[in-house]
């Protein structure tokens, strides 16, 4: 359990794997603000739950299925029309890996 | 009585009998709208031409003796992270601005088929992650009751568009106190149902498992109507609980053989006129025959760290969706990946990023178990506190919030932000349903709520109690511009 | 030494097997390859905000049944939320099942290497769209820009993974050979490689021989047939072998095959730490399978592979000869078997018709359709009776060939009208009389050692007969009319 000090580098890595360009004033800023919040947090970490299940549902549902039944499709002009860029009837996207 | 004062049962009756029109109704309500949302800022979008021409619908389908719904012309205001196919929505945020979904909601296709007019979207905070609606990216909700206070959030707008006579009903979602909250802080009933009776299918999800859909209203029995319509099981959602339902009884309030627990761990942190209040509530269901006493739950305490690492880490996963690829503001970069982070990070306002931040750090490598995984554990440890308590008591109760509505910008620091959900968060972590009903005036007479918290699908009882405050209770909230 | 004979490989296989469900896994838009971009789409697919998953019942029940096909235990799961970004992902996650997926503990027997290849897990998850790298390269790197189609996004894969038992680039083939033959026996699948129905990730490391410890592996993408795999690894493998002898260390990645080029390269330049922020899906509920119900889909299975092969195997007496064995392969490979289950039901004896099944069948299925896995269309009724003629004796082995062979290419040809056609018409009993006068007369050393009791001369006869009728003679009439005579 290491949720103890969080640094600006630990920041900026969580950034990175939410895509988020954050700026060096909000990187502090998140810094301080995210040590406040899971210092307060420490309270549930030093509960001992080891036999305690973990609930991940309200309702103890399962096996909710749907029968393999063919469903009309929204209409794909409807769709495409709300796209940043579009190109022949697909996304288009920038470059996925740029130059190094 | 003026239109704008009638609730949902009363407009549906005057409706289908044709005493009114639903042109008349919905006008009323718009011109209420014009006058008075410049300076409430209830709605992100009013949607006046497509309201009056389903009016016009409603009113020639009655004239043709068609059968009308149970919520025959009545206006409903709709949380702008609910989805309604072809209508601006933006979950209050720049990176949604302009998105038209092309697909309905189940909730608001339910109430569309019940005879309800959606009148405009409203404001919230952004991806309903706050408790003021002051983190809406488009401008503030003001408390229609005291325009230089909040609304209490997420739903703010639809809070106050109830509390400003804008519309008699109004629709909301729910994740750690966002209808009980405002609702309380701008005097209006707020029902968080339990988690599974309404489908969430078309509500843009902030923390799926903690998410629910529920109504606003200016009166239990509107509320109480409202959410017949809305709940039942939905193919569509997979959490929709295929049996449960809820059905209106109107009359239903006799307490005096039901047991009522206040939850002691819920008064520490509550200011002194909201005590006073919430005391005056016990002594009228005490007057009301039913027996109240003091109940311990030792595990809400642990509550708000729990919520505030599900929550996140939740929303952090359900948010990343906003990428600039298929929907939405896109700021290109030189390649994909600088793209998404240019795009999310002039998107998403600041309370939005802390959130997933916090999020991406607690199901983060190393952390899962100590954090995300730990907090789930709590939620059992609530659950099975919360059953124990249920064996005594048939209904709990507390207050909704610790404060009345505060004021613009007094809650800077995020986590005394947090605090203000603390009485509501227990529920939806369990699960169960919550409403908040007014019973009187606070600090500079302001609202006061009191919240009734219930088992598992036993929204009837809560219904019940919530009937007989609202009996006891002569106070009643009015705009600022009323008095 | 060469360097091969230095290092031992390891191989795992991870193979993603698209389901022949009619709609997605978690949404009612067709299941449909090749449609125009776009159109098999929708709010839940797409990701769109609001949109929720509901579980496609059948593709857990073909979970079942490919589960259940490779001898695995199926067990209560859970969906996860595999986070990370990617223009395919239309969520920016995958939903996939992580520490509990619903089979473990399966084992595939690899046919002609005696070798059991465990399964550790098959589990249920999403396909991503497709991405089309525009520029001119035609590749993801160098590209402008990409184009993104969904209609794949969503539709229903189970992943095999296979424990590291794997030690060659035959045997993995052969490995992936018969998991294809297997899923397609369930009907959980079409194993088409060729339309990315089923794809295969290789991790590969060597180690030094005579060492215990594995070697860094790595993973190699986009192996699209066997024949990519066998090269992919054999490649990948002396790659490694070349480093290591020269003192280098090898570096855990994902490495992309290069069909082309036939080479493994590093696939993301950048050192990035893969973090996916696994949790439990919170829009899914847990999927608890009734055990009755798993059950009744095992027993549903019908006939696998393996069975298939021990059934053609008991056709024949005693211990197989390797190549035999190979035939029994054959025939299941290329789903033959049936052909000469049928033929043998007739009364064709069974090494005839496992012969003709294996050999000629087989090969002109290969010729028709190299490298890929297409069924034997082979005209069944046509199949048995040119080798019935020939068990009884009405054409020879060579006529019978030849018979065969006009059929495979022409598959509308009638038996008796080639017999017609190429004059096989059976001798007479007089013709064949006039036949053994002549070999007697002109061996008559041989005849008298065969009626002495050195049976195996007969063959020595039929042989001869052979040639002088240019093969039109019946073997076994000629083979009876000697007995006769040596009786008489
Ligand atoms: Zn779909």
């Amino acid at each position: 359990m290491s949720a103890d000090k969080i640094s600006s580098n630990e920041t900026r890595h969580i950034a990175h794997l939410a895509r988020l360009a954050l700026s060096e004033a909000e990187i502090e800023d998140f810094t301080g603000q995210l040590a406040a919040i899971l210092e307060h947090a420490k309270d549930i970490e030093s509960l001992n739950l080891d036999d305690v299940a973990p609930t991940r549902h309200a309702l103890p549902i399962k096996n909710v299925m749907r029968s393999d039944e063919v469903r009309k499709s929204v209409n794909r002009e409807e769709v495409l029309r709300m796209a940043p860029e579009t190109q022949a009837n697909m996304f288009l996207v920038p470059k996925i890996i740029g130059e190094d | 009585m003026e239109i704008i004062e009638l609730g949902a049962v009363e407009i549906a009756k005057a409706v289908k009998s044709g005493e009114l029109s639903a042109l008349e109704v919905v006008s009323a309500h718009l011109s209420e709208i014009n006058e008075h949302d410049g300076d409430v800022g209830a709605f992100l979008l009013v949607m006046a031409d497509r309201a009056i021409e389903r009016a016009k619908e409603i009113d020639k389908r009655r004239s043709g003796g068609e059968e009308l719904g149970a919520l025959a012309g009545v206006p409903v205001a709709l949380k702008d992270n609910i989805v309604l196919q072809g209508v601006e929505t933006t979950c209050a945020s720049k990176i949604l601005s302009g998105w038209e979904p092309p697909y309905t909601a189940t909730v608001i296709e339910k109430l569309i088929s019940q005879g309800a007019i959606p009148i405009g979207k409203t404001n919230l905070d952004e991806f309903a992650m706050g408790s003021s609606t002051e983190n809406s990216a488009y401008f503030p909700t003001r408390n229609p009751v005291k325009l230089d206070r909040v609304p209490g959030g997420s739903s703010g707008g639809s809070a106050a568009s109830v509390a400003s006579r804008f519309a008699p009903i109004a629709i909301g979602s729910d994740t750690g106190g966002s209808i009980r909250q405002p609702a309380s802080l701008c005097g209006v009933v707020g029902v968080k149902p339990t988690y599974g009776l309404v489908s969430r299918y078309g509500l843009i999800a902030f923390a799926s498992s903690l998410d629910q859909i529920g109504p606003f209203a200016k009166s239990v029995d509107d509320a109480s109507l409202v959410l017949s319509v809305i709940a039942g099981h939905d193919g569509m959602d997979s959490t929709s609980s295929r049996t449960a339902t809820y059905e209106h009884a109107p009359n239903e309030s006799d307490i005096s053989s039901l047991r009522i627990g206040v939850i002691q761990e819920m008064m520490s942190d509550v200011s002194n006129d909201v005590l006073g209040v919430f005391n005056q509530s016990l002594d009228a269901l005490r007057s009301c025959g039913a027996k109240v006493e003091t109940v311990s739950i030792p595990a809400v305490r642990y509550g708000l760290s729990s919520y505030y690492l599900i929550a996140p880490a939740e929303a952090s996963s359900n948010l990343a969706r906003f990428d600039g690829v298929r929907y939405g503001l896109r700021v290109t970069g030189a390649d994909m990946n600088e793209t998404y982070g240019l795009s999310r990070e002039a998107g998403f306002g600041p309370e939005v990023k802390r959130r997933i931040m916090l999020g991406t750090y607690a199901l983060s490598a190393g952390y899962y178990d100590a954090l995300y995984g730990k907090a789930q554990k709590v939620r059992t440890l609530i659950v099975s506190e919360f059953a124990r308590a249920y064996s005594d008591f048939d209904v709990l109760v507390s207050p909704t919030s610790p404060t009345v509505a505060f004021g613009f910008g007094d809650k800077s620091d995020p986590l005394s932000m947090y605090m203000s959900d603390v009485c509501t968060i227990p529920s939806n972590l369990a699960g169960h349903p919550a409403m908040s009903v007014p019973f009187g005036g606070g600090a500079d007479g302001l609202p006061v709520g009191v919240q009734i918290l219930a088992p598992a699908l036993s929204e009837r009882v809560m219904f019940q109690v919530a009937r007989a405050l609202e009996g006891a209770s002569t106070y009643m909230a009015k705009p600022q511009w009323a008095h | 030494m060469a360097i091969e004979d230095e290092y031992i490989i390891t191989i795992g296989l991870e193979v993603h097997c698209e389901l022949k469900t009619n709609t997605k896994l978690f949404c009612g838009c067709a299941n449909q390859f090749g449609s125009e971009p776009n159109t098999n789409i929708c709010p839940v697919c797409l990701g769109l905000p609001g949109s929720l998953p509901v579980i496609n019942e059948r593709a857990v029940e073909y979970a079942i049944r490919i589960g259940s096909a490779l001898s695995c235990e199926i067990r209560p799961s859970v969906f996860h939320r595999k986070n990370y970004f990617y223009p395919d992902m239309p969520k920016d996650y995958q939903v996939s099942q992580y520490d509990e997926p619903i089979c473990v503990n399966g084992k595939l027997e690899l046919p002609s290497f005696p070798k059991t290849v465990r399964i550790e897990r098959a589990h249920m998850e999403e396909d991503t769209g497709k991405t089309t790298h525009v520029g001119t390269s035609g590749r993801i790197h160098g590209a402008d820009f990409s184009l993104v189609d969904y209609n794949r996004a969503g539709i229903p894969l189970v992943e095999i993974v296979s424990a590291p038992d794997l030690s060659s680039a035959d045997e993995a083939r052969e490995y992936v050979s018969e998991l294809r033959a297997i899923l397609v026996s369930t009907k959980a699948s079409d194993g088409k490689m060729e339309e990315g129905s089923l794809r295969v990730d290789a991790n590969v490391s060597v180690r030094p021989l005579g060492t215990e410890k594995l070697g860094t592996r790595c993973e190699i993408k986009n192996l699209n047939s066997l024949r990519s795999l066998g090269r992919a690894i054999n490649y990948e493998a002396r790659r490694q072998m070349e480093a290591l002898s020269a003192g280098q260390s090898i570096r855990q990645e994902t490495r992309h095959w290069n069909e082309d080029q036939g080479v493994t390269s590093a696939l993301r330049s950048k050192e990035e730490a893969y973090d996916y922020r696994y949790f439990p899906e919170p829009d899914l509920t847990p999927l608890d399978p009734d055990m009755d119900e798993v059950a009744t889909i095992a027993r549903a299975l019908g006939i696998l592979p393996p069975a298939r092969r021990l059934r053609l195997r008991e056709l024949l007496d005693g211990e197989l000869t390797r190549s035999e064995l190979e035939q029994v392969q054959t025939c299941v490979k290329f789903d033959l078997d049936e052909h000469v289950l049928d033929a043998v039901r007739t009364g064709v004896p069974a090494r005839l018709a496992l012969a003709r099944g294996s050999n000629e069948l087989a090969s002109y299925v290969n010729q028709a359709t190299v490298d890929s896995f297409e069924v034997a269309e082979f005209p069944r009724g046509k199949f048995i009776e040119v080798i019935s003629l020939e068990s009884q004796g009405k054409v020879s082995s060579t006529q019978a060939k030849t018979l065969l062979s006009r059929i495979a290419s022409n598959h509308n040809e009638e038996v008796s009208a080639l017999i017609e056609e190429l004059g096989y018409k059976a001798a007479s009993q007089d013709e064949i009389s006039e036949l053994l006068d002549r070999l007697i007369s002109e061996n008559s050393m041989e005849w008298e050692r065969l009626c002495a009791g050195e049976n195996q001369l007969a063959g020595f006869f039929i042989g001869k007969a052979m040639k002088i009728t240019n093969g039109k003679v019946n073997g076994k009439t000629l083979a009876s009319e000697m007995a006769a005579r040596r009786l008489g």
